[in-house]
């Protein structure tokens, strides 16, 4: 039997800054992975990720990756995720310095 | 120092300029990512988890005080302040912005630097011993065979889309110090019974998920054979090397299923083919590039400074003790600068540190740098009477940690905190290790002790051949830390010994101090090394102390 379906959002890089970014429900992209759009049909996202992957001048390397519903959004289910939507734990860089500065 | 000439600087503005256009049509859509993909990381431009990362070459680690300068001045423009020296003699930047990649490869062709052959399935930078052109123990300076190297395979037509990518490394001293064994092909100087100098090669060694140390396919080639021998090798690896599975796509495997006297049969029949093509301009441009090379006019001057400081300072005598090693002229002295600050990133310094060990090599140093595999900087040549200035200026900018060769100068990848291929963090791990050992006082007793992590199986933390080797994985979506015991990165080479299962991310330092602890306890003398404890007492002891409660169970 093939593995139920888990929620997943739709990630990639940004072209030119390279960061992390997430495909929104209004089909934009977000920095702010509770920003997502928490998808948990199946086919719904692979038509979602095709919309990611048609948009070549803005994304780089979208894929599906897990994540759950939590109270503000989606939140990551691994901890290679939790690392992207942070960024390093060595310096406050990345996503983290963002959030210091705002 | 090698100085570029005009057919360098034009090949260089060339290539800037092609991949500048290259970048500009992936901006503008006229690339895709797919096309893209091959240019960029042809010149060195990866996308790691959170931005791009442009890696530099250091050729052989060579490079002097212009170049620093402008590695700084890149961390600081178009970066967030500093650079990660690495394994392989290179330095990461872990931010660029694409827009920005075409400017600083300008820059640092200004200096004669570049990033062509960083990545990619190309013969990558050509790696040599730190100690290069100073060590006491050298036959010959390693680095003009280097650069010939690293001429004849910039842009070599037949090596451009090879099966994987090939490393290779060379050393010129009795001393491994570039873990040769542990390269796809490493060139060691060497001179044959009649005196002449000469070149041993080995084939097949590297880490890895299935790490294998190198072997001897020729012991002696002649010095106007080492260019069609290397090209021989490259060739036939290209031609029979496995292109169905990129796990099997290095020359390690293609030694290991075909044996290495196959191999060598082949490689001296292609080398009879091609020997004949290589007409002398090789060796013209080795008598050139040798000139580049020529070692600085050192002085001569009392050492009566460094005696003074040596007897009076006890912070100094620390730091001379670890981080000096002998020069070949007796009055000078080769200074490794430890970027191992503990807590610090292992390999990582700021743009204001690299302008100090600029101006360092500069005004004390006959100008020249090394970064080492180890992912420290040397000042290879420096009068010993300048060895308390130096001291005292490394102090003031949190450089002047003494700890070469011990516990906390750890080699550790960038692991999942930036790379894109990491299963697990490595640079906490080893924050954490050098930090509580820092805080035991213990690493002076401890003694010698190189601890290597990776993040991952692709082994750039070279933890197979660290005397405790430790590599993170992730085991069901939790990070899990596997120990291995015994390796070493030199001449008597060995890959360590898998000590038994993972530790979780809390339990990892625990475990190396019980590992310590265990060493200290069944070492014969306080002079008797944690590797040769190893060899002598063997893993049960080590095991003992990492996993009591099986100890319990059997009894």
């Amino acid at each position: 039997m093939a593995r139920a379906f888990t929620p997943k959002v739709i990630t990639a890089n940004h072209l030119i800054e390279g960061d992390v970014i997430y495909l929104t429900a209004a089909d934009t992209w977000s920095r702010d992975l509770a920003e997502a759009e928490l998808i948990t049909d199946e086919a719904h996202a692979q038509l979602r990720l095709l919309d990611a992957h048609s948009q070549p001048a803005t994304v780089v390397g979208a894929y599906l990756a897990d994540a759950s519903s939590g109270t503000n959004g989606p939140e990551p289910t691994h901890f290679r995720e939790e690392f992207r939507r942070t960024g390093p734990s060595n310096y406050a860089h990345g996503k983290q310095e963002v959030l210091a500065n705002v | 120092m090698y100085k570029y000439n005009d057919f360098d600087t034009a090949f260089l503005a060339e290539r800037n300029a092609q991949f500048r256009a290259q970048v500009e049509r992936r901006i503008d859509g006229s690339l895709t990512e797919d096309e893209f993909k091959p240019l960029r990381l042809m010149n060195g431009l990866y996308l790691q988890l959170h931005a791009y990362m442009l890696r530099v070459a250091i050729p052989y680690g060579s490079l002097n005080s212009a170049q620093m300068n402008t590695l700084a001045l890149l961390a600081e423009k178009w970066d967030k302040g500093y650079g990660h020296f690495t394994t392989r003699q290179n330095i990461q930047y872990n931010w660029p912005k694409l827009s920005d990649v075409p400017d600083m490869l300008d820059a640092l062709a200004e200096v004669g630097m570049h990033a062509i052959q960083t990545s990619g399935n190309t013969i990558r930078n050509v790696t040599a011993d730190h100690f290069a052109g100073a060590a006491a123990d050298e036959i010959e300076d390693p680095r003009p065979i280097a650069e010939l190297i690293r001429q004849w395979s910039t842009d070599h037509p037949e090596f451009q889309f090879m099966g994987r990518k090939f490393k290779i490394a060379v050393g010129g001293a009795a001393k491994d110090r570039a873990v040769l064994k542990a390269h796809d092909l490493a060139v060691r100087v060497v001179q044959n019974d009649a005196g002449e100098t000469g070149y041993q090669i080995l084939i097949g060694g590297g880490l890895g998920r299935t790490p294998m140390i190198g072997k001897v396919i020729n012991d002696f080639v002649p010095r106007a054979d080492l260019l069609p021998y290397i090209e021989a090798v490259v060739s036939v690896w290209n031609q029979i090397g496995r292109r169905d599975n990129k796990y099997k796509a290095r020359i390690k495997i293609t030694v290991h299923e075909h044996g290495i006297d196959d191999i060598r049969a082949r490689v001296d029949a292609r080398f009879a083919l091609i020997r004949p093509t290589f007409l002398g301009a090789d060796q013209e441009l080795f008598s050139e590039i040798k000139a580049h090379f020529s070692a600085p006019k050192f002085r001569a001057d009392s050492t009566t400074p460094y005696d003074t400081a040596y007897k009076a300072d006890p912070v100094f005598r620390a730091w001379a003790d670890t981080n000096l090693a002998d020069h070949r002229v007796s009055d000078h002295a080769i200074v490794t600068i430890s970027i191992k600050k503990h807590g610090a990133t292992p390999g990582d310094a700021s743009a204001e540190q690299m302008r100090v060990m600029a101006t360092l090599a500069a005004d004390y140093g006959y100008d020249e740098l090394r970064i080492s595999h180890e992912q420290n900087v040397i000042l290879p040549h420096v009068h010993k009477s300048d060895l308390p200035a130096i001291h005292a200026k490394l102090k003031q900018h949190g450089l002047g940690t003494a700890n070469i060769g011990l516990i906390s100068d750890i080699i550790a990848c960038p692991g999942m905190d930036y790379c894109a291929l990491a299963t697990a963090r490595s640079i906490p791990v080893a924050e954490q290790i050098a930090t509580r050992f820092d805080d035991l006082k213990l690493e002076h007793d401890i003694g010698h002790l190189q601890i290597k992590i990776s993040g991952c199986i692709n082994a750039c933390g070279h933890h197979h051949v660290g005397h405790i080797g430790i590599l993170g994985l992730d085991r069901a979506g939790v990070e899990n830390y596997q120990i291995t015991l015994g390796g070493d990165a030199t001449w008597s080479a060995a890959v360590g010994e898998r000590a038994g299962p993972g530790f979780a991310y809390d339990e990892i330092v625990p475990a190396v101090e019980r590992i310590v602890d265990a060493y200290l306890s069944v070492r014969d003398t306080a002079e008797e090394t944690f590797l040769e404890t190893y060899r002598r007492v063997g893993m049960s002891p080590f095991k003992a102390a990492l996993y009591p409660e099986a100890i319990k169970k059997v009894a």
